[in-house]
């Protein structure tokens, strides 16, 4: 998931070259690709929100105000304001170790944050079911002490933490490694206290990335469905999250209920997009500047 | 020079960790909190339209008998699916499940309620009992009338996956019975039959609800084998014009168990309630519910009400044709038993 940022003020390799080629070649391709792009995202987006409002706005506000959906959408904001925090402390402390660091066991660190990425959801739910269920290694152990993990809200927020970690740690780390620590030294060099450095040179240096790692992090948060399936237990106005909720809606033939609570996960997939398009442009400055100023030093 | 800031980078990132937790941990509680009792009912795929409109009757009822508020949870899903949740640890406090083996491995695998749980309520502990039958699209484009047209080639049936569905067991257990009752109970064709039957099945979904969506809402196959109350409900959903039911010859007396969890009760202090919520169950209101969602009621008043809603068809039971659920199970669905060995996916 560590994208290589996109470079602002970049040329696009080979730009004149596209120019050149015949428009024969490109208007073909130009309309396949917005084709494709329009049967396979633009339609089905459009059929959602179509659906949602097949009743009238009466009915889709009445479907959102049902205490099932009230209690699904408080969850999912629950479960993603508890796990956005708990990201950016992790994820700015790991890549700052990571990036200013070498210490044993570095490789393994990073090779690990990637894991929620390289295994399938449902096992990461499974993974929960196999610690913390009454079968499970501490299941037995929860149970006498009336702790409750799986099944319940715990286990969902532990799930969806587990599949959203790496998304702040990815994004700061690839930028702090670009940066280096030059900034931090001088700023301790001219005498600021490390208190003052962390908040006034480290931070700002990395905040755009992890704005955009918590964008990203966000929208996994509130859109997860496998993990979550696997431990939430389904219980109706208890531990189903949007996702879920959209899924019983659909199963019991309430069609416009079960897209009007699709059509917020909709809107919060084009919010973040929106979003994540300016934060990608700030982010691409910072690290130009980055490495200007780099050159700059070593010329 | 760096191990400055290191320590403060630390020392903030604690600190801003132990506010959060503890910030958590004091509010967790603040979310909505609700005074009226709890029971969690967690029970399997077609019976959604029941229980909601059950669990509306019982709490009025509960209140009127003098009792407390009480809000019914629901949970649904697979029958197999759910028993393995409430295995690993899903505090239901009454389980209604498609079938007694499944509430069988919730009494051996995690012992949450006696092995005799199913002799401690009236009937089998099943307050009402279903068939399977088939449903086909309007017309009967394919002339469907009884199993054995079933294993014709080009006849493409839905059925949920019998490890995962209980409504998925019915339906195996009842074309085993029909292929034993037509052919002199022998076990070699019965098996030969049934194994005919699944080369005709697409795609196995986990539960009775999943397959009525692939038959009914994405339009693949021309036979669902469907639970009776949900062949019903796909005619009272998608119209009575597009779906026709198909009664066969003979099929099998479908009973899904009820039962307390009772260590889960015991804990929460809600035995009373669930014992009361089971118990309105066999009630004539309960029964009343039941039969209009299309579950064959016990209560013979009711069911004379009703019987228009239920056509008579010859039922064998499982212990008559299986010796019971325990032998069943183990012969059938575990792990290498007879679905293993005949049932192959397709790959493709």
């Amino acid at each position: 998931m560590a994208q290589a940022v996109p470079r602002r003020r970049a040329t696009t390799p080979g730009g004149a070259r596209a120019r050149n080629t015949p428009a024969w070649v490109r208007w073909p391709l130009i309309g396949v690709s917005f084709g494709f792009v329009g049967l396979f995202l633009v339609m089905p987006m459009a059929a959602v929100f179509a659906e949602a409002f097949r009743k009238g706005v009466g009915v889709y506000m009445d479907s959102l105000r049902d205490p099932d959906a009230l209690s699904a959408i408080w969850l999912t904001v629950l479960t993603a304001a508890i796990t956005l925090p708990l990201n950016i402390v992790f994820g700015l402390s790991s890549a700052w170790l990571i990036a200013r660091f070498r210490f044993a066991g570095r490789g393994l660190l990073i090779t690990l944050i990637d894991l929620p990425f390289a295994v399938s959801p449902v096992i990461s739910g499974l993974i929960f079911v196999l610690m913390f269920g009454l079968q499970g290694w501490i299941g037995p152990w929860l149970k006498g002490h009336d702790i409750q993990i799986i099944f319940a809200v715990p286990g969902v927020i532990l799930a969806t933490l587990f599949v959203t970690f790496p998304f702040v740690a990815r994004e700061v780390l690839s930028l702090m490694q670009e940066q280096g620590d030059d900034q931090e030294q001088a700023a301790l060099m001219l005498g600021a206290s490390g208190w003052k450095t962390f908040w006034r040179v480290t931070l700002p240096n990395v905040k755009w990335a992890v704005l955009y790692g918590v964008i990203l992090c966000n929208a996994r948060a509130m859109g997860e469905f496998g993990a979550v399936s696997v431990v939430s237990g389904h219980v109706r106005g208890r531990t189903n999250t949007m996702p879920l909720q959209v899924e019983i809606l659909y199963n019991e033939y309430n069609f416009v209920a079960a897209f009007a609570v699709a059509s917020l996960l909709t809107l919060l997939a084009l919010v973040t997009l929106v979003v994540k398009g300016v934060l990608e442009w700030r982010l691409a400055g910072e690290a130009q500047d980055a490495e200007e100023s780099t050159k700059g030093i070593t010329a | 020079m760096l191990s400055r800031l290191t320590h403060t980078v630390a020392r903030t990132l604690l600190g801003v960790s132990t506010l959060f937790v503890a910030g958590v941990t004091t509010l967790a509680p603040a979310q909505p909190v609700h005074a009226d009792t709890e029971l969690l009912n967690v029970s399997y795929d077609p019976t959604r339209e029941l229980y909601q409109e059950f669990n509306k009757a019982f709490v009025a009822h509960w209140k009127a008998s003098g009792g407390e508020s009480v809000v019914v949870r629901q949970s649904h899903g697979g029958s197999g699916k759910q028993a393995r949740a409430v295995i690993d640890g899903l505090e239901a406090d009454v389980v209604t499940l498609a079938l007694a083996a499944d509430i069988d491995a919730i009494a051996k695998n995690a012992r949450l309620l006696p092995d005799d749980w199913q002799s401690r309520l009236p009937d089998n502990s099943s307050p009402y009992t279903s068939t399977i039958v088939f449903v086909v699209r309007k017309g009967n484009p394919k002339g469907v009338k009884d199993w054995n047209d079933l294993v014709k080639p080009g006849i493409s049936i839905i059925t949920p996956n019998p490890k995962t569905s209980g409504g998925a067991r019915w339906n195996y257990l009842a074309a085993w019975g029909y292929a034993l009752r037509n052919n002199g109970n022998d076990e070699g064709k019965a098996r030969e039959f049934v194994a005919a039957l699944f080369k005709n099945v697409p795609v196995l979904d986990s539960g009775a609800r999943g397959s009525t969506t692939t038959f009914a809402q994405r339009g693949l196959g021309d036979v669902l084998l469907s639970w009776e109350n949900e062949a019903h409900l796909i005619q009272k959903e998608f119209g009575a014009d597009k779906f026709d039911i198909v009664i066969p010859s003979v099929s099998i007396l479908a009973e899904p168990p009820v039962a307390i969890v009772d260590k889960v009760v015991d804990k929460r202090g809600t035995r009373k309630i669930a014992e009361g919520y089971l118990k309105f169950l066999y009630s004539e209101q309960g029964q009343e519910i039941a039969a209009r969602n299309f579950y064959r009621p016990r209560l013979a008043s009711v069911a004379t009400k009703y019987v228009g809603n239920f056509p008579s068809i010859p039922l064998f039971t499982i212990d008559e044709v299986f010796g019971g659920w325990k032998k069943a199970q183990a012969t059938h669905f575990a792990e290498k038993g007879v679905f293993d060995q005949i049932y192959q996916p397709k790959s493709k």
